[in-house]
C-alpha cells in the first residue's frame, strides 16, 4: 500500500512534466503554409484529371491526325500534337491514370501486409518480432529495382496488375521497416503500459493508442512512396516493361519523345514537367506532415 | 552469417525466374527452331530433367564454376558477356561518386555553418526540387542541351571508347552519364551531411574547440566531418542499388555498352540466360558493396560496433 503511494506520489511530478510537454507541443509545429495547400490542390487536380479523363471534354488520347504532325500548342491542341498527330494535352491527362494506378495500386499493397505485420512485431516483441525483422532485412538486401526489373522480364505477358504486383510485394519490406519503428517507439511510452495495466486488449491497445500515433509518420512515407514507385514505373516505361504503347503513360510518352527531340521539343516537355510536378507536390506534402508533427527523423 | 542467407535468397531468386516463363523454359528459351544439341547443352545447365529442387543445385554448381550458360543470340558464354560489360558501369559509377562527393562535401559544410541563411535556403530548395527530379527526365534534358543545342557530338549517343584504346576519349564519353547519375547521389548526400553535420556541430566538443580559437575550416574538417560522415556512408551503401539502376537507364539511352545496356537488349530479344546471368551478378554485387560500407562505417565510428 504504502509502496503504491510512493510511487504515486513519485509519479505525479513526471506527469506534471508530461502535461506540460504536452501543452507545449503544438506551439511549437510549424505552420504548413500556402505553399502545402498549393501542392494539395495539385495532387487534387491530377487525381480528378486522372478519374475522370474518359468524361471530360478531352480528345481521344489515341487518334492519329497526319494533318497535324509535331504541332505546337495551339488552343485546338493545348499541349501541341506528337509525331503521329496525336493531342498531348490528352495523352498526359490519360498517361496520369498508369503513373497514379501503379503507385497508390503498389504502396497499398505494402501497406496492407508491411504495415500489420510492422506493428504487430514491435507491439509483441519476442521470437515473433526477431524471426520476421531478420527475414525482412533479408529481402531488404536484395535490391529491389533489380529484383523488379528481373521478374518483371521473365514474367510475360506483362500487364498493369502484374506491375502493380511485383512492385507492391518489393515494398512490404520497406513499409514494414518504417512501421516497426515508428511503432517501436510509441510502444514504450508510459500511456501505452497504463492502458495495458487498465486491461485493455491487445487489438484496443492496436487501433486506439498505437495506430493514431503512428499516423503522421505513415502518411508521410505513404506519400514519399507513392512518389518513389511512380518514378519506379516511369523507369520500367523507359526500358519496355511497363504497359505497351500505344496505351500513354508518362514514362513512355517521355521515353517517344527522345527520338523526335530535335523536331518536338513540347512532346518531351509536358510530360516531364506533369511528371516532375507531381512528384516534387507528393514530395513536399510528405516532408511536411513530418516536420509539421515533429516526427524526428528515425534512426535506421 | 547474414551474408550467406542473403547470397542464398538471391541464388534462389535468380534460379527461380527462368520458371516464372509461360511453357517448357528450353523451348522458350532457344526458340522453336532449337537443335537437339543445343537443347542437351541447355537441359545439362540448366538439369531441366531433374526435380524442381535438384534443378537448382544442378544450376547452382554450375554457376559456383563459373559457367553461366551459353547466350543463345550471340553464342559466347554469359560469364563473357558480363566479364566485358562490368568494367565500364564501375567506371560510370565511381566517377560519378567522386563527383557528387566532390560536390556534396563543400556545400553540405557550407549549408551547415549557417542553417537556415540565404545560402541555406537555397540549397534545400534547389536540391529538394532536384530530389523530385528522375535520372531519365534529367539525361533527356542534358542530352538536348549538350548535344543538340550546343552541337557537342562527343557526349553523344555511340560515343563510347574503351579505356583502353584512349583513355581521353573514354573519359569524355561517360562524363555525361556520370554527371546525370552524380546529381541524383549530391542531392542525397548533400542533405544528409547537412542535417548530421547541424546536429553535430552543437555538441560540446565543438564548442570546447571554439573555445580554444581554432579556425572554422579546421573544426569543419578535423572535429565535424568524422563524426558525421557515418549516416553519409549509410547512405551512399544505400544509393548504390539505386545508382545501378538509373546507370542502366543512362546507358541505354546513350548506347553505352555496360551491364544496363547488355541486360535492356538481352530482355528486348528474350535472351534470358544473359538476364539471368546480369541479375545474378549485380545483386550479388550490390551485397558485397553493403558489406564492404559496413566494415568502412565501422572503422570511421568504432563507437557503432560496440553498441
Amino acid at each position: 500500500m504504502l509502496s503504491i503511494r510512493g510511487s504515486a506520489v513519485s509519479n505525479f511530478s513526471s506527469l506534471e512534466e508530461a502535461v506540460t510537454l504536452l501543452v507545449e507541443k503544438p506551439e511549437k509545429s510549424e505552420p504548413l503554409g500556402p505553399f502545402f495547400w498549393i501542392c494539395v490542390g495539385w495532387i487534387g487536380l491530377n487525381l480528378f484529371g486522372a478519374i475522370f479523363a474518359n468524361v471530360l471534354p478531352l480528345q481521344n488520347p489515341l487518334n492519329e491526325s497526319f494533318n497535324t504532325i509535331n504541332a505546337g500548342p495551339s488552343l485546338h491542341h493545348l499541349f501541341g500534337t506528337d509525331d503521329l498527330g496525336r493531342d498531348i494535352f490528352s495523352r498526359v491527362v490519360y498517361g496520369s491514370r498508369v503513373s497514379i494506378t501503379v503507385g497508390i495500386g503498389a504502396i497499398l499493397i505494402g501497406y496492407g501486409i508491411g504495415a500489420p505485420l510492422g506493428m504487430l512485431a514491435a507491439y509483441r516483441r519476442g521470437r515473433f518480432d526477431a524471426i520476421l525483422t531478420s527475414f525482412m532485412y533479408l529481402l531488404l538486401a536484395f535490391p529491389a529495382i533489380i529484383a523488379t526489373i528481373a521478374v518483371l522480364s521473365f514474367w510475360t505477358p506483362r500487364s498493369l496488375f502484374k506491375i502493380i504486383l511485383v512492385i507492391g510485394i518489393a515494398s512490404i519490406p520497406l513499409v514494414y521497416r518504417v512501421i516497426r519503428t515508428a511503432t517501436l517507439n510509441v510502444a514504450t511510452k508510459d500511456y501505452v503500459v497504463a492502458a495495458k495495466v487498465q486491461g485493455a486488449t491487445d487489438r484496443r491497445i492496436l487501433m486506439k493508442e498505437l495506430l493514431p500515433n503512428i499516423f503522421p509518420i505513415a502518411l508521410s512515407f505513404f506519400l514519399i512512396g507513392v512518389a518513389t514507385i511512380i518514378v519506379l514505373e516511369g523507369a520500367l516505361a523507359f526500358l519496355g516493361l511497363s504497359v505497351n504503347p500505344p496505351t500513354p503513360s508518362w514514362g513512355n510518352m517521355i521515353n517517344e519523345a527522345r527520338t523526335v527531340l530535335s523536331q518536338n521539343i513540347w512532346l518531351a516537355l509536358f510530360p516531364s514537367l506533369a511528371l516532375c510536378l507531381f512528384l516534387i507536390a507528393l514530395n513536399f506534402i510528405g516532408d511536411r506532415i513530418r516536420s509539421h508533427f515533429d516526427v524526428t527523423e528515425v534512426k535506421l | 552469417m547474414l551474408l550467406v542467407g542473403i547470397v542464398f535468397v538471391i541464388s534462389v531468386g535468380s534460379f527461380y525466374l527462368i520458371h516464372l516463363l509461360p511453357g517448357n523454359p528450353a523451348t522458350v528459351i532457344l526458340g522453336f527452331g532449337a537443335t537437339p544439341e543445343a537443347k542437351a547443352i541447355l537441359y545439362k545447365q540448366l538439369g531441366l530433367s531433374k526435380p524442381i529442387y535438384l534443378q537448382y543445385f544442378v544450376w547452382l554448381g554450375n554457376v559456383v564454376r563459373g559457367n553461366l550458360g551459353i547466350s543463345f543470340i550471340s553464342q559466347t558464354t554469359v560469364s563473357s558477356v558480363i566479364r566485358s560489360a562490368l568494367p565500364i558501369d564501375a567506371e560510370i559509377i565511381i566517377l560519378s561518386q567522386i563527383l557528387a562527393f566532390a560536390a556534396a562535401i563543400p556545400t553540405a559544410m557550407r549549408s551547415a555553418r549557417k542553417p537556415d541563411g540565404i545560402v541555406d535556403r537555397f540549397l534545400g530548395a534547389s536540391s529538394f526540387t532536384l530530389l523530385s527530379i528522375p535520372p531519365y527526365i534529367l539525361i533527356v534534358v542534358l542530352v538536348l542541351f549538350i548535344s543538340i543545342k550546343l552541337g557537342i557530338s562527343a557526349t553523344g549517343p555511340s560515343a563510347y571508347v574503351s579505356i583502353g584504346t584512349d583513355w581521353i576519349t573514354n573519359l569524355e564519353s561517360l562524363s555525361l552519364p556520370a554527371f546525370t547519375l552524380a546529381i541524383g547521389s549530391f542531392v542525397v548526400y548533400y542533405r544528409v551531411l547537412r542535417s548530421d553535420l547541424i546536429a553535430t556541430l552543437q555538441e560540446e566538443f565543438i564548442t570546447m574547440a571554439r573555445s580554444k580559437g581554432l579556425s572554422q575550416r579546421r573544426i569543419m574538417w578535423r572535429h565535424a566531418f568524422r563524426p558525421s560522415s557515418v549516416a553519409l556512408l549509410g547512405a551512399a551503401s544505400v544509393n548504390i542499388g539505386g545508382l545501378l539502376a538509373a546507370g542502366f537507364i543512362v546507358q541505354y539511352l546513350l548506347q553505352i555498352p555496360g551491364l544496363g545496356y547488355t541486360l535492356i537488349m538481352a530482355i528486348n530479344q528474350s535472351d534470358f540466360l544473359v538476364v539471368q546471368g546480369i541479375v545474378l551478378t549485380v545483386s550479388v554485387l550490390v551485397v558485397a558493396i553493403n558489406f564492404l560500407f559496413d566494415f568502412i562505417i565501422n572503422a570511421v565510428d568504432p563507437r557503432i560496433s560496440r553498441e
